[in-house]
């Protein structure tokens, strides 16, 4: 995928479609139990449906959401907005290594929670923040995500955020055998949590360990609910599918800053539109000299490091 | 009688013939029922609680299920590949080695198909996955090529051995015009299903202990010493409990050619280990972590060794041809190879691939009892189709199972 392309080709709806057809007129007397079996199996992936059919299925999780939790909880399916294409900057001097972007991160998305006496504790984070020794540069060999001193930074040390790289030519995408997961137009790799069948074949893609699985039911106390998503995004999700950071779709489409940058304390993080030479990212690129990680791979991330 | 009420007929009968045997038979029944009932219940709790019953996470995030998969898939290729010197030899009984290769092959995909279900997290979107029901993303995704030849590969087997079985069963001869294109267009749909298998890997930039070339040869060659092992030890249980006509010439001549087989897989692995020892990069770090554990962790370096002492055991037994015609050591051999082969492509090719993970992080993944049951269970499911399946074929084949039973023995004609 060399470029982005506009709602990416269906697999050819018209032959589904017409079997699809055939066997739900055979199965038209089925019982109730049976329809709703039936209605799993006709089901389609997000990419095909029409507005409507988006649409309806936006209702379709409000109610199971508010079933679930209690409370109103909003589903958007803002999409991309005609030439703007995101890109991400990440100032390494500034980092100091305190995960306050971890934390907002898992506060906005919604993503399972990690509690000591929940029996199947599968707490998910989208950002992982690498501490790395300063006389030996950048090596994931030497890295360490689970530093917990009292006080960060700490000498000799220095630390390195990873989270989806939303690679131009991203190995994630091209081999999900089903199309689950894809480029919109805004350079948001995005998951279609109810196609995925949860093979993970993504997840050994991925060169970045950006993708995060939900290996049990996730856990998600109702008062800390995010009632802002957005269906590709930070809605809640089911157990056995993939998920991972999305530039906080729900807000960078609605013209905001990403969650983990508005919590950044040491400003080391910056955003915008590549597409636009007045933005800071555009800036960013201009004046310092960026790298991006992993670069043999050819991923071409749009997730851009520098030394501010 | 036409071909369809036949093999009505066919059904029925073999319905009964699988129903009776001796006490030995129920007990082994019974005892893969056990194996089967286990995973089954082991598979409902993964169902009911979810993978985190796996000792699966995100850094491992393919293990003992993917690995049996991969290892499988070389199984049912080699098994039918067997056909091959069956016909340069000009081997006796080659309609049954071609029909035991078949059912072997149905009864292993079986499994393959079984140890993708228990591995995916939503087994109820498995429609999705499925050619012309599904959105299959071909031709960019190598698990969707793999899903689409390893069906194409399960339909062509079970296709050629029911026409097989039900023409012989009429007392007819099978049309060789029909089944022998089929059998010969097998062969290199064997060697595809492992080779995309291997690609599925193979395609992972990111993953350098699978990103090598050699992957896909190794596959092949690995798969031809295990799949034979299992046909061999299969032959000579069915040349003595079902009377079948084997020469023992031919199971030499199997061994033999499992030595070159086992001599290019071991050949494959030095390359491997010296482009990786002596460039010294950081790629060495998967291999290190195989065979002597990083950081402390050497939750496979046992099994790394054990792999390798037996594969270069089993070499030399089937090198040497004293030890090679000798039914002890060729028997030794078999297991070994098995165990060497096993080992090698299941939890020694899949895990070392994911630790270090692409972030350097080092999860020691170690299986759960859960997964055993379950993985014991898909292993009683593939033997008992074998064992119900082989019962049928051998006493059509003996000519006991027939349509009417004054009917003349009819031979397969095979063209030379």
């Amino acid at each position: 995928m060399s470029d982005f392309t506009p709602l990416p080709r269906s697999p050819s709806p018209d032959r589904r479609g017409f079997l699809k057809k055939v066997v739900a007129s055979a199965a038209i007397a089925t019982s109730a139990g049976c329809r709703q079996a039936l209605e799993e199996f006709m089901k389609k992936s997000l990419r095909e449906m029409s507005r409507a059919e988006v649409k309806d299925v936006l209702q379709k999780h409000e109610a199971e959401y508010k079933a679930k939790f209690g409370r109103e909880v909003e589903v958007f399916a803002t999409p991309a907005r005609e030439g703007v294409l995101f890109g991400y900057g990440l100032d390494l001097s500034r980092c100091n290594g305190n995960r306050k972007c971890v934390t907002a991160c898992v506060k906005e998305n919604n993503q399972s929670r990690g509690s000591d006496d929940a029996p199947h504790n599968n707490p998910i984070q989208w950002i992982r923040v690498l501490e790395m020794e300063k006389d030996k540069g950048i090596s994931f060999e030497h890295a360490n995500p689970y530093y917990n001193p009292k006080e960060v930074p700490e000498e000799g040390k220095f630390y390195l955020p990873v989270q989806c790289q939303q690679c131009e030519n991203p190995p994630c995408v091209k081999v999900c055998p089903v199309g689950a997961t894809w480029a919109e137009r805004d350079g948001i790799v995005v998951i279609d949590y109810d196609w995925c069948i949860g093979c993970r074949c993504c997840m050994s893609a991925c060169p970045y360990g950006a993708r995060s699985f939900n290996w049990a039911e996730p856990n998600l106390p109702s008062d800390q609910v995010n009632p802002n998503t957005h269906v590709l995004g930070n809605r809640p999700r089911p157990r056995g599918v993939v998920e991972k950071c999305t530039f906080c779709i729900q807000r960078t489409r609605a013209g905001r800053y990403p969650a983990c940058l508005e919590a950044c304390p040491t400003g080391a993080r910056k955003f915008g539109n590549l597409l636009d030479p007045n933005s800071e990212i555009r800036r960013l690129l201009e004046e310092k000299r960026v790298f991006v990680l992993k670069e043999e791979l050819n991923t071409r991330p749009k997730f851009f490091y520098f030394y501010g | 009688m036409r071909f369809d009420r036949a093999f009505l007929r066919f059904t029925a009968g073999s319905a009964k013939l699988v129903a009776r045997g001796s006490s030995y038979y129920y007990g082994w029944i019974g005892l893969l029922a056990i194996f089967i009932v286990l995973g089954a219940v082991a598979y409902a709790r993964q169902v009911d609680e979810g993978l985190i019953v796996t000792a699966l996470r995100d850094p491992v995030s393919w293990g003992f299920y993917i690995g049996n998969f991969t290892f499988l898939v070389g199984v049912a290729a080699a098994a039918v590949v067997l056909v091959i010197p069956a016909y340069i030899y000009h081997w006796k009984p080659i309609k049954e080695l071609v029909i035991l290769g078949e059912l072997l092959a149905v009864a292993v995909l079986a499994m393959c198909m079984l140890f993708v279900l228990v591995d995916v997290g939503r087994p109820d979107r498995l429609t999705h996955i499925l050619p012309l029901l599904g959105s299959l993303n071909v031709p960019s995704s190598l698990l969707a090529w793999d899903v689409l030849v390893l069906n194409i590969y399960f339909l062509l087997n079970l296709g050629v051995v029911t026409y097989l079985l039900v023409s012989l069963f009429r007392g007819r001869s099978p049309n060789p015009y029909i089944f022998m294109p089929l059998v010969m267009f097998s062969i290199p749909m064997a060697v595809t299903i492992h080779s995309v298998t291997a690609f599925v890997y193979n395609g992972l930039p990111g993953r350098p202990f699978w990103n090598a070339s050699l992957l896909a040869p190794k596959f092949l060659a690995s798969a031809f010493c295990s799949g034979p092992a299992i046909m061999l030890i299969l032959l000579q249980i069915l040349r003595k409990t079902a009377n079948l006509d084997i020469k023992m010439e031919a199971i030499w001549k199997i061994a033999e050619l499992m030595a070159y087989a086992m001599f290019l897989n071991l050949f494959f692995l030095v390359a491997e280990v010296f482009k990786e020892v002596y460039s010294d990069t950081h790629h060495l770090q998967h291999m290190r972590y195989l065979f002597f554990g990083l950081e402390g962790k050497t939750a496979l370096v046992g099994w790394a060794w054990t792999s390798v002492a037996a594969s270069v055991a089993a070499f030399f037994l089937f090198l040497i041809p004293a030890t090679r015609k000798n039914l002890v050591t060729l028997n030794v051999g078999c297991v070994l190879i098995f165990i060497g082969v096993y080992i090698e492509k299941s939890i020694g090719l899949v895990v070392p691939g994911f630790t270090p993970s692409v972030l350097g992080e080092i999860y020691e993944y170690d299986p759960t009892m859960n997964e055993f049951l379950v993985g014991l269970g898909i292993f009683g499911v593939g033997a008992l189709l074998f064992t119900l399946m082989s019962r049928v074929a051998i006493n059509v084949a003996n000519g006991t199972f027939r349509l009417t039973q004054e009917a003349p023995r009819a031979d397969v004609d095979v063209p030379a």
